[in-house]
């Protein structure tokens, strides 16, 4: 397993790290190895580009006390050659023995027969490089010479990495995970700047990428455009597309974490006390959950923390985090925790998991939605979306890259772009019709969160605070 | 500079082997430009919750870069290891990459003349490194806060976070070698009251700053004065009215107003943006090159500038990453357009002749993209103080603190709230007030702007964390600003805009 040169395999530095730690105590140890290429353009060239890799251990060191309390000491440190492990394990020692107790103290979670990794722990690392590009780029080439001779400007960007993650602990978990991530994102504009059209496509090897599909999208989306209508704010009918019903969606889910909600904090908190867990809260019966197996979205099925928060622990690390649902035929039905925060919460131990997905609806396509629809928009994505009211969850944010109005069954013209001011939870509670899901790139999120399943939803008033300028 | 030294455990590795390997690598395999970087950054992360320790972490990330133009192309790579080898690997790798991106590009790359400077150092303007300090004293005097804060009645939760992060930076591309080194700490408090009817919560409004441990202990910021009046708002702000939706005059602190000028000047005025490199992600600029030296951007109390020179300033250097020494600059001078922030590229595409010095790179593992400046609002000299500017205001609200914020991808359309409201009536503050936002467009926001305070009302806000580019790129900047009076702005009630 040893590399030519001054690195080692991960696998053998997880082992050597917790062979290093001291006789008896509990430790976590985390290789993480990280490999990256992207390319990026604007007005049809290139303008970035570059490959990078990483390679970080951490080593989580338990200093046990003789009141049953714990101090934690996390220190990560990238590069690292074989003869600085010690270094690294001696020092997180020092800091646990320094750190005050550690609030989440528990056992270390223990091996888990039933975690199944796609990758066996003995395999060597997944990686990328510019090469995964080699044939995309060459479309690429293509498909911006044809933008600029049909007078399309393209800004875009595409990007793909894998990060391998392998995790030991002294409580004999031995699990590591390969995950790769990819997307392009494209960006049409006519040669004025005053029409503007996006796409984007999650991939996890750009083997299933068209960039002149996602540009004949684009050029049709422009054509809508050809007809101008103004609209003042005010609450519409909205058909919002996956891809922003993934970005309301996914930061629902990042604000469901058990904690918070159990210490009256968040909109998912009950008035008085404990936690909306078992309230209806969709007016149709919508599931939304998170599954490591699905396909097309597989992400680790366990616990990778390396540093407690609120919902994390790291004596959790190891811990199976399978399917669990969020919201079941329209209730909230679990909120994400740590072994900690579930007890303190008083609900099951529910970890997070790196995916979302949204279902339960009528299976409708986006055409036939277009064609149902009296009178209402359509939007293409949504940005620069920020927490505005924790309470209720307001968050405020653009319309971007076409809002189209629909009428009778047709999209008749493009509406210029909006602020709003919406929660995902009370917009659960206006969903008029839920379509098919299918895969999606959260524009705002995509950067962090990039594995999502979402339908296009109709919503019954949403909320359009004020007109933008923006083109 | 101060007598602060560059850590020896930074400069003892092999820095200039390696950039020989580097450059001597690019150059054999065609590259006509190339520059070298090596970073370590070194970060530590507390937070506590009620008063216990919640989550301490530390990470030290280094590694090597290595930029490229072959043919007029960029190309980039980056490694790990810090040897020769890794060194000289990395920069074949970055001609390739620029050799596969050839056939993409349409616009030849050149850059902005810099003059050489030789091998430099530079050091920011800190007495305690705060990596020097026990973390159990650092945690230590986090729960001392936090307790503070939990002893009165109305505080039902507190958090308490302290972010530190050590930036050593080494830059050459033959002509300039600069040796640099920086530090910058955040701590925040946060104060949170649940009642039978929900729930409120209020932070410090100390901002990021480019200090040392001295900063939690008295140099430049008066916590114990902050932690005795921050439950006592608290308690204020459950029992405050609900603002009536509407048009108010404003006197904003500058501990709200930094962020405003962050999102509508500071990323408007970077030339890549107005020019469209970021059409696809941050987006665009309403303030477009053709409105140099014409836009009436503001009123004619509005001078705005760039640099990166102040001190305790956190996107403040002695040279950029990409050699260009550190400048001040206009960019906005009696309300109209004037400058615009720039790297060596954008510099020479557009006829500026010289770079102000706005590249940087968050880690050895990115690109250097044109990043923001200190963007600061200069003071009146004699100006008046905030409560001169309030007495001046017959029915209007006084805002402290940064909270939610929001722009379009022009930078037109914004929306912001904050920590504190005070009613302001016939001049004088009358009580909290709760669910205040403010919306506008940016022009018309800047030209309502009716008078700026004085330099005793000067504050330096900023944050750690501005993001731009893809691969995204997080990036600590200042704004400084004065206590300012805008006339007539369309305030919302954000209870409202959810029912």
């Amino acid at each position: 397993m040893t590399r030519n040169g001054s690195t080692a395999a991960p696998q053998d530095t997880v082992e050597r790290a917790l062979s290093l730690a001291k006789p008896g105590t509990d430790c976590v140890v985390i290789a993480d190895e990280a490999s990256n290429a992207n390319l990026r353009w604007a007005g049809n060239t290139l303008t970035t580009n570059g490959v990078a890799v990483s390679r970080s251990l951490t080593v989580i060191a338990i200093d046990r006390r003789g009141d049953g309390t714990a101090g934690v000491g996390a220190v990560t440190r990238t590069g690292l050659r074989p003869d600085q492990v010690e270094d690294l394990v001696r020092e997180a020692e020092k800091a646990a023995a320094q750190a005050s107790p550690a609030e989440d103290v528990a056992d270390l979670a223990g091996a888990d027969a039933t975690i199944r990794s796609a990758q066996s722990w003995e395999a060597v690392p997944g990686t990328t490089d510019i090469g995964v590009f080699r044939g995309f780029a060459a479309d690429l080439g293509e498909t911006l010479r044809a933008a600029e001779a049909a007078g399309r400007k393209l800004y875009g960007f595409a990007e793909h990495g894998v990060t391998a993650t392998f995790l030991g602990t002294s409580s004999g978990v031995r699990l590591r995970y390969d995950q790769p991530a990819g997307r392009l994102e494209l960006n049409a504009k006519s040669a004025d700047m005053s029409r503007s059209a996006w796409d984007g496509v999650a991939t996890r090897d750009f083997s299933d990428v068209d960039v002149a599909a996602v540009d004949a999208g684009l050029a049709q989306r422009l054509e809508w455009q050809a007809r101008k209508v103004e609209l003042p704010a005010g609450r519409y009918e909205t058909l919002l597309p996956p891809t922003a019903t993934s970005d309301l969606m996914t930061y629902m889910y990042w604000s469901a974490g058990a904690r918070d909600a159990a210490e009256g904090r968040t909109v998912f908190s009950r008035a008085g006390g404990g936690t909306r867990v078992g309230e209806r809260l969709a007016s149709l019966p919508v599931s939304i959950y998170s599954d490591p197996s699905y396909a097309g979205l597989e992400c680790a099925p366990f616990v990778v923390a390396h540093a407690s928060g609120r919902d994390s622990s790291v004596f959790d690390n190891g811990l199976a985090a399978g399917r669990e649902s969020w919201i079941s035929e329209g209730s909230l039905s679990a909120l994400h925790s740590s072994r900690f925060s579930a007890a303190k919460a008083g609900l099951p131990v529910t970890p997070a998991v790196d995916n979302l997905i949204m279902d339960g609806g009528s299976g409708a396509s986006l055409a036939s939605m277009i064609s149902s629809t009296k009178r209402g928009l359509l939007l293409t994505c949504l940005w620069y979306i920020r927490e505005v009211d924790p309470q209720t969850l307001l968050l405020t944010g653009l319309t971007r890259d076409g809002v189209y109005l629909v009428e009778n069954g047709e999209v008749t013209g493009a509406v210029n772009n909006f602020r709003f001011n919406e929660s995902p939870v009370a917009m659960l509670g206006r969903l008029a019709e839920v379509g098919a899901t299918s895969k999606t790139l959260p524009r705002e999120w995509g950067d962090y969160f990039n594995r999502a399943a979402m339908p296009t939803v109709r919503v019954d008033g949403f909320n359009m605070s004020s007109v933008s300028q923006a083109s | 500079m101060n007598g602060q030294r560059i850590d020896a455990e930074f400069t003892g590795l092999p820095l200039r082997q390696l950039a020989d390997a580097a450059l001597d690598a690019a150059k054999t395999s065609g590259a006509q430009h190339a520059d070298f970087r090596v970073e370590r950054i070194r970060g530590q992360r507390i937070s506590l919750n009620d008063g216990k320790l919640q989550g301490l972490s530390d990470s030290d990330d280094a590694g090597l870069a290595v930029r490229v133009i072959v043919d007029g192309t960029w190309g980039f790579a980056s490694a790990v290891d810090l040897t020769p080898e890794a060194a000289a690997a990395a920069a074949r790798e970055a001609v390739e990459v620029a050799k596969v991106a050839a056939a993409m590009n349409t616009e030849r790359i050149e850059l902005a003349p810099e003059p050489a400077y030789g091998d430099v150092t530079w050091v920011s303007d800190y007495e305690t490194d705060p990596f020097d300090v026990p973390a159990k004293d650092k945690v230590a005097q986090l729960i001392t806060w936090s307790n503070r804060l939990l002893t009165h009645p109305v505080v039902t939760h507190a958090d308490a976070s302290l972010l530190q992060i050590k930036e050593c930076k080494f830059y050459t591309d033959g002509a300039t070698t600069a040796t640099q080194q920086r530090v910058r700490l955040h701590p925040e408090l946060t104060a949170i009251a649940v009642t039978e009817n929900g729930f409120e919560d209020m932070r410090t409004l100390a901002p990021p700053a480019g200090r040392g441990w001295e900063y939690l202990t008295g140099a430049g910021w008066n916590f114990d004065a902050e932690l005795t009046e921050l439950p006592e708002f608290l308690a204020g702000k459950l029992v405050a009215p609900s603002v009536e939706a509407g048009r108010y005059d404003l006197v904003i602190d500058p501990s709200n107003l930094w962020l405003t000028i962050h999102e509508s000047i500071g990323h408007a005025t970077e030339l890549d943006r107005a020019l469209g490199y970021e059409a696809a992600y941050a987006g665009t600029s309403f303030a477009t090159l053709d409105k140099l030296n014409n836009l009436q951007y503001g009123s004619p109390v509005m001078h705005v500038t760039g640099d990166r020179t102040v001190t305790h300033g956190l996107a403040t250097v002695g040279y950029d990453d990409e050699g260009v020494a550190g400048q001040s600059w206009d960019l906005i001078s009696g309300g109209v357009l004037t400058g615009y922030q720039l790297d060596r590229r954008m510099a020479q595409l557009k006829g500026f002749g010289r770079s102000n010095g706005c590249a940087f790179a968050d880690s050895p593992g990115h690109m250097p993209l044109q990043r923001m400046a200190n963007v600061s609002l200069q003071p009146a000299e004699g100006g008046p103080s905030a409560d001169e500017l309030i007495a001046g205001v017959e029915n209007g609200i006084y805002i402290l603190g940064d909270k939610s914020w929001s722009i379009d991808m022009q930078r037109y359309n914004f929306q912001f709230t904050g920590q504190r409201f005070f009613r302001i009536r016939n001049g004088r503050l009358d009580g909290q007030l709760k669910d205040v936002a403010y919306q506008a467009t940016t022009t018309d926001f800047w030209n309502s702007m009716e008078a700026v305070g004085g330099p005793q009302t000067f504050v330096l806000g900023g944050a750690f964390n501005c993001g731009k580019g893809q691969p995204g790129q997080v990036a600590p900047v200042s704004h400084g600003a004065p206590a300012a009076l805008f006339r007539n702005v369309r305030i919302l009630n954000t209870a409202e805009e959810n029912s």
